[in-house]
């Protein structure tokens, strides 16, 4: 799995990130992200969803939140 | 049937999350065409930052309103971030400031000269804006609309399916690409007609305009970035100077330094993450707030700590006591400590607060 970290970012850059990440990676690659910004949280899914990655967890801790993703490109 | 028949067209349209472009947007994918979002991060979008801070609006939802927009219509967005290139934007605008620091024309010029070299690099064949005629005082006037078609280079190829009956025919028109007859005729700064055709295509849920989405557009924002300017003495600034812009109370008590103070717990722990990049200090005594000195190393005398200690103390619980115990940390993070009266509020005048 690899890994992202966008702590200290605030959104949108973790989502930047994590987009610039994920076109360098290969479909079925994993990746994890994470970030101090909470609204990661919605931000990251939601990009997953309209760009058609899946997110496979999240993990809400008081201090930080991971996203844990599987890359999808399309034909 | 033709082969141009067969061709589905492709748009990449400016998405900033709010209502017109989510209409243009749709217009589009009415008429068959292929949209995708292009959402450009300046540094100075609204969009994220402030609610992500301050604990008054930790109940907000923490949406991004772009991301939300391309989800309801189905579309990809491509989020860029152009924080490095847009700061010419800013320092240097060809068409001047609006009414604070706000360069909308060259902005929007920018934006879609951006957006040309994206669809250029994707192969789409046209850009698609939420622009509305009379719409902005800068950069949606009738006479300024063509400014930014021909200055970003986009020319006939920047559509604007909101008002495109007002405005001389683009390529994707003439070439039957999208009927001209299905775009709309929309002018002026009345929201009624986009919030009935929200209505009448099903959108009940978006992003109310409130002031813009850009930073530069706020009052108290633009007053605090041409003090920057003014004490550095040139227009420079980087991503953090204008995050930090963005937090917290600023006040200069002398030329040659301020202070940045945490208004709530949200803004101090934002404002944690800079202990390192800048002398801070606390009331060790009482609750308070976390303070960051901002100044030019070597400048500020011991006069100017006490000062900023009364000034720390003045803004915790002790406000009101004899005396409060402020903690100051170097860069080094030494720790020195000043005991210190808190200033009283006539020793505090308004023209220090930015």
């Amino acid at each position: 799995m690899e890994t992202l970290d966008a702590r200290n970012m605030l959104c949108p850059m973790p989502v930047i990130r994590t987009q610039d990440k994920v076109n360098g990676m290969a479909s079925g690659e994993m990746l994890e992200v994470v970030c101090t910004d909470h609204g990661a949280l919605n931000d990251i899914p939601t990009w997953c969803r309209i760009n058609g990655h899946t997110v496979v967890e999240t993990v809400d801790n008081d201090h930080e939140v991971i996203i844990r993703l599987e890359v999808h490109h399309g034909a | 049937m033709c082969i141009q028949a067969m061709t589905q067209r492709k748009a990449a349209a400016l998405i900033s999350g709010g209502l017109d472009s989510l209409l243009a947007a749709k217009l589009m994918l009415d008429q068959g065409i292929h949209v995708e979002g292009i959402n450009f991060y300046t540094g100075f979008c609204v969009e994220g930052h402030t609610h992500a801070i301050r604990n008054k609006d930790k109940n907000k939802e923490k949406r991004n309103n772009a991301l939300w927009v391309a989800e309801q219509l189905g579309i990809k967005l491509h989020i860029v971030d152009i924080i490095e290139e847009y700061k010419d934007v800013v320092i240097n605008p060809k068409h001047g400031y609006g009414a604070n620091l706000n360069p909308c024309l060259d902005c929007k010029g920018f934006m879609v000269r951006k957006a040309l070299e994206w669809i250029q690099q994707h192969d789409f064949d046209f850009i698609v804006t939420g622009e509305v005629v009379g719409q902005r005082p800068m950069s949606q006037r009738k006479d300024t609309m063509p400014v930014i078609a021909r200055e970003s280079g986009a020319r006939d190829l920047l559509l604007r399916p909101l008002c495109a009956r007002i405005l001389p025919e683009t390529l994707p028109e003439r070439e039957g690409w999208v009927d001209r007859n299905k775009l709309l005729d929309f002018s002026g700064r009345n929201r009624k007609p986009q919030m009935a055709l929200a209505n009448q295509l099903g959108f009940n849920d978006y992003a109310q305009p409130a002031g813009g989405c850009c930073f530069l557009t706020d009052a108290n924002y633009s007053r605090k970035l041409a003090d920057l300017w003014q004490v550095r003495g040139e227009k420079r600034y980087e991503i953090d100077d204008i995050m930090l812009l963005k937090v917290g109370r600023h006040v200069r008590p002398r030329p040659h330094f301020k202070l940045i103070i945490g208004r709530d717990d949200g803004e101090n722990n934002f404002l944690r993450g800079y202990r390192n990049r800048f002398v801070h200090m606390h009331a060790s005594s009482h609750r308070g707030p976390l303070v960051l000195l901002d100044a030019e190393s070597g400048t500020v005398s011991e006069n100017d700590l006490l000062l900023a200690a009364r000034l720390t103390a003045r803004f915790g619980k002790g406000r009101t006591d004899d005396e409060v115990t402020v903690s100051i940390h170097d860069l080094s993070d030494m720790v020195t400590e000043y005991k210190v009266a808190p200033l009283h509020p006539d020793e505090l005048p308004q023209e220090w607060y930015l």
